[in-house]
């Protein structure tokens, strides 16, 4: 049998909601893949669609945005428009080429940390059906 | 900014919650091979004060200006380390986590892929706290006063504990009596306090304090601004009655054509009101309302020749114009205390409450016992035939609680101790009377409730341990179909009176407040405490506390406390009389800006305004941020056509190495 690919996956999420629901996961040791990385921003509308690109750029094999439920954004509206933002971007990912499961969205409250699991487990698994990713590869840059 | 980084690592054992599951040394080495870092270290628990006195000998020895701590989730220790940072002169925003504890050593068992994700961690941290810029909190005026949401016991006493400080307070009561859950209660468990002597004469102090305004019959509409100043709109519902002059003689509800055609809420429908009623005798303020979704004149039109109450009023309080009324005002911090709805049987249909009038809820034994109740305190109920004092009384504990069939798999907590009160007051009134109580477990957690349970049982209530499956009735007593799970008998043991001992809910209406004030909801769908252990009266929101069973369910010792902990909370901006503004907001590059706008109509504070400057000669237009309005979301900055708008700490260039160093190409 051979080794299953491990897919490397960024995370975006906000401070108030998955990221605390993420915390909430680690508090309660629900186990999850460790492919994924998680970016701490106070609110998921601050994910500038271009980071989601330089992400897969930088050698991400999948990328997720979480952050709260519509309606219940700590900044009122912010991910409103993570959602319309983030929504057109992976329909422009799709027609560049891009296979659309490398691009996951999610709302998960401070309360759901079996949710973190779930969403962090699908985003892993839809990365790792989508194989490798390297159209987008930069070479190397020094930050 | 010209100052070359300095950079100290820090990783952090946490015991063996990390360093169990991430080889630490391992991180440690790789830290040390990282740009920029000169020292590298690890310690047993970094928050300790010998933990923390490691970094600052760093910075002052090594001469560091940013620092990484590895360790558990910013949202824990941040401030922790930023104040070390500060100790020891250097800027508290040049400051990195790496969270390797909550979303690392504890959500990964393999401990080489937990390792490996450290140093993917740790490299990100790295990258970013190079970037990171020296950020000063400004503080601005809090406004001295405080604004309380709901007016049972929680509210009442964290409003009174606010207004004998010296604040003013703002006390909001949706209802047209203050007094809440507590005030339906009869004696109170386990010291059997009589429920109205211990609260009433805190109603009084409340509505009479001079630093207390009392809107009761009110509710808030909008709440803006931020911790220390916030704008609220509270809208005075219409009670139809000049408040000024009304006695509260009662004579209108006598008088109204439709007395005592409604169930009184007050009594949870045990009792009846007219449309214009007074909720209970004891009510604060004392003042009649009108019902407008009962009263005959408000609903068509016309009552007789002309309204009754009008013509009974001889204070001639009664004003069928009085409109709502809107009032706004300013308050420095906000406390919640909301309350609860109690569990609604109908849900368990198996039990027959609302099948059968002698199956009833804790909360109407509670009116049925009480001296003030429609009952006059006898116990008295209708068996479908006939009215009767019972002689077989049966409570079923756990009723909408721990009971995952209908959502609720906590524990309500004062279920078990009212039922033990209910029985003992039971036995008092009725002393032929069999009781028997069908548990689960009985929790007598509290001071004083383990002796109580003792002597109820000594005084012959019969505890049966078992889940009850039915109610049904044989002629014309109810059985309750159980199984005895301690003998393994089935049972079907027959009553003339069922209590459901139903749980603690969250209010049906809670959607509102979380609205107004974004709040979150923990599992269990009560309010979320920014912290289940260190912070348990705060929220998420700055200056925003919670009180009482709003958070979950409590008894009312456990409110009182928590209540007192709200208000000594909410003290804190306006006794300093300052709030820090977060540095971490907007900020413009005007070089760049082109003024179009977008971000002044994303901000969701309307924190941007477009303004006019003199760049090189001409006149142009660009975005400012308000820095007291702007929370620091980054909105705009995503939005931003020519990335002229940056979230400080969150910039574009602070983000982007971060990204980097997690994808791994280096």
């Amino acid at each position: 049998m051979s080794e299953q690919f491990e897919p490397n996956i960024v995370a975006f999420l906000c401070n108030w909601c998955s990221y605390a629901g993420a915390d909430l996961a680690g508090t309660s040791r629900i186990q999850y893949p460790a492919n994924i990385k998680i970016i701490r921003v106070m609110c998921s509308g601050r994910v500038n669609p271009l980071y989601v690109v330089n992400a897969l750029q930088q050698g991400a094999d999948g990328v997720l945005v979480s952050g709260c439920h519509p309606g219940d954004c700590h900044y009122m509206e912010g991910n409103f428009y993570a959602r319309r933002r983030l929504k057109l971007l992976k329909e422009l990912l799709e027609f560049t080429g891009v296979d659309p499961r490398r691009f996951n969205m999610s709302w998960v409250s401070a309360s759901e940390g079996h949710k973190w699991k779930e969403v962090v487990e699908k985003a892993v698994e839809d990365a790792r059906a989508a194989g490798p990713f390297d159209q987008f590869r930069r070479r190397q840059i020094g930050w | 900014m010209t100052e070359k980084p300095k950079l100290g690592v820090y990783i952090c054992h946490c015991g063996i919650n990390i360093a169990a599951t991430v080889d630490v040394e391992e991180v440690t080495e790789y830290a040390q091979s990282l740009p920029n870092v000169v020292v590298a270290r690890n310690y047993s628990y970094m928050c300790s004060d010998p933990g923390q006195l490691l970094i600052k000998n760093d910075i002052k020895e090594h001469g560091l200006n940013r620092v990484v701590v590895a360790s558990c989730s910013p949202r824990m220790h941040e401030p922790t380390f930023r104040k070390a940072l500060q100790e020891v002169g250097l800027n508290p925003y040049y400051l990195e986590m790496a969270n390797i504890r909550e979303q690392g050593s504890w959500v990964h068992e393999d401990r080489e892929a937990a390792t490996a994700k450290a140093k993917t961690l740790v490299a990100a941290a790295v990258a970013k706290v190079r970037l990171l810029e020296p950020l000063t909190s400004r503080e601005v005026d809090a406004e001295p006063a405080a604004l309380v949401i709901g007016a049972g016991i929680a509210g009442i006493q964290a409003a009174l504990d606010i207004a004998d400080a010296g604040f003013k307070v703002y006390l909001v009561e949706k209802s047209p009596s203050v007094g809440g859950r507590m005030a339906q209660l009869d004696k109170t468990f386990p010291t059997l306090d009589c429920s109205a002597c211990i609260l009433t004469p805190k109603m009084v102090d409340a509505a009479n304090h001079p630093n207390i305004e009392l809107l009761a019959y009110s509710e808030v509409e909008e709440v803006g601004g931020f911790v220390g100043n916030f704008d609220v709109k509270v809208r005075k519902k219409a009670r139809y009655v000049d408040v000024s002059k009304c006695t509260g003689c009662g004579d209108c509800a006598k008088e109204c054509r439709l007395a005592n055609r409604f169930p009184n809420e007050f009594d949870e429908g045990l009792g009846k009101r007219s449309a214009i009623y007074l909720p209970f005798p004891q009510a604060v303020p004392a003042k009649y309302t009108i019902d407008p979704e009962k009263c005959l004149f408000l609903t068509r039109g016309r009552c007789g020749k002309s309204p009754k109450c009008v013509d009974a009023c001889r204070a001639e309080a009664i004003d069928f114009e009085q409109k709502d009324e809107i009032v706004t005002f300013k308050v420095g911090a906000i406390v919640v205390a909301t309350g609860f709805d109690v569990f609604d049987p109908a849900k368990k249909p198996e039990y027959g409450y609302t099948d059968y009038p002698n199956v009833i809820t804790g909360l109407e034994m509670e009116r049925l016992v009480s001296a003030s109740g429609p009952t006059g305190g006898d116990i008295v109920v209708h068996n479908g035939e006939e009215e009767i004092t019972p002689k077989e009384i049966a409570f079923i504990q756990c009723v909408g609680s721990r009971d995952q069939s209908v959502g609720n798999e906590y524990c309500s907590r004062v279920c078990c101790m009212y039922t033990a009160k209910q029985a003992h007051l039971i036995k008092d009134k009725i002393p032929d009377a069999t009781v028997k109580v069908y548990y689960m477990d009985v929790r007598a957690f509290g001071k004083g409730f383990e002796e109580f349970y003792d002597r109820v049982r000594r005084e012959g209530i019969r505890y049966v341990r078992g889940n009850p499956s039915e109610i049904f009735k044989r002629g014309n007593k109810l059985v309750v179909k159980v199984e005895d799970t301690l003998t393994a008998t089935p049972l079907e043991d027959e009553f003339d009176l069922v209590v459901l001992a139903v749980g603690l809910e969250p209010r049906s209406d809670d959607r509102k407040i979380i609205d107004l004030l974004r709040l979150s909801q923990s599992p269990d769908r009560f309010f979320l405490e920014a912290h289940p252990k260190l912070r348990p009266v705060d929220t998420a929101s700055d200056g925003v506390f919670l009180a009482g069973c709003c958070q979950g369910p409590k008894d009312i010792p456990d409110t009182v406390a928590q209540a007192k902990g709200a208000a000594a909370s909410a003290l804190i901006p306006l006794a300093r009389g300052k709030v820090a503004i977060d540095a971490q907001v907007a900020e413009v590059i005007e070089d760049t800006c082109r003024g179009c706008g977008f971000c002044v109509s994303i901000c969701p504070y309307t924190a941007i305004e477009l303004v006019t400057i003199n760049r090189m000669g001409h006149s142009v237009e660009v975005a400012r941020v308000n820095e007291a309005l702007c929370k620091g979301c980054g909105s705009c900055s995503a939005g931003c056509l020519s990335n002229s708008i940056q979230p400080r700490s969150f910039r574009d260039r602070q983000i982007l190495p971060q990204i980097a160093a997690l994808g791994g190409i280096r």
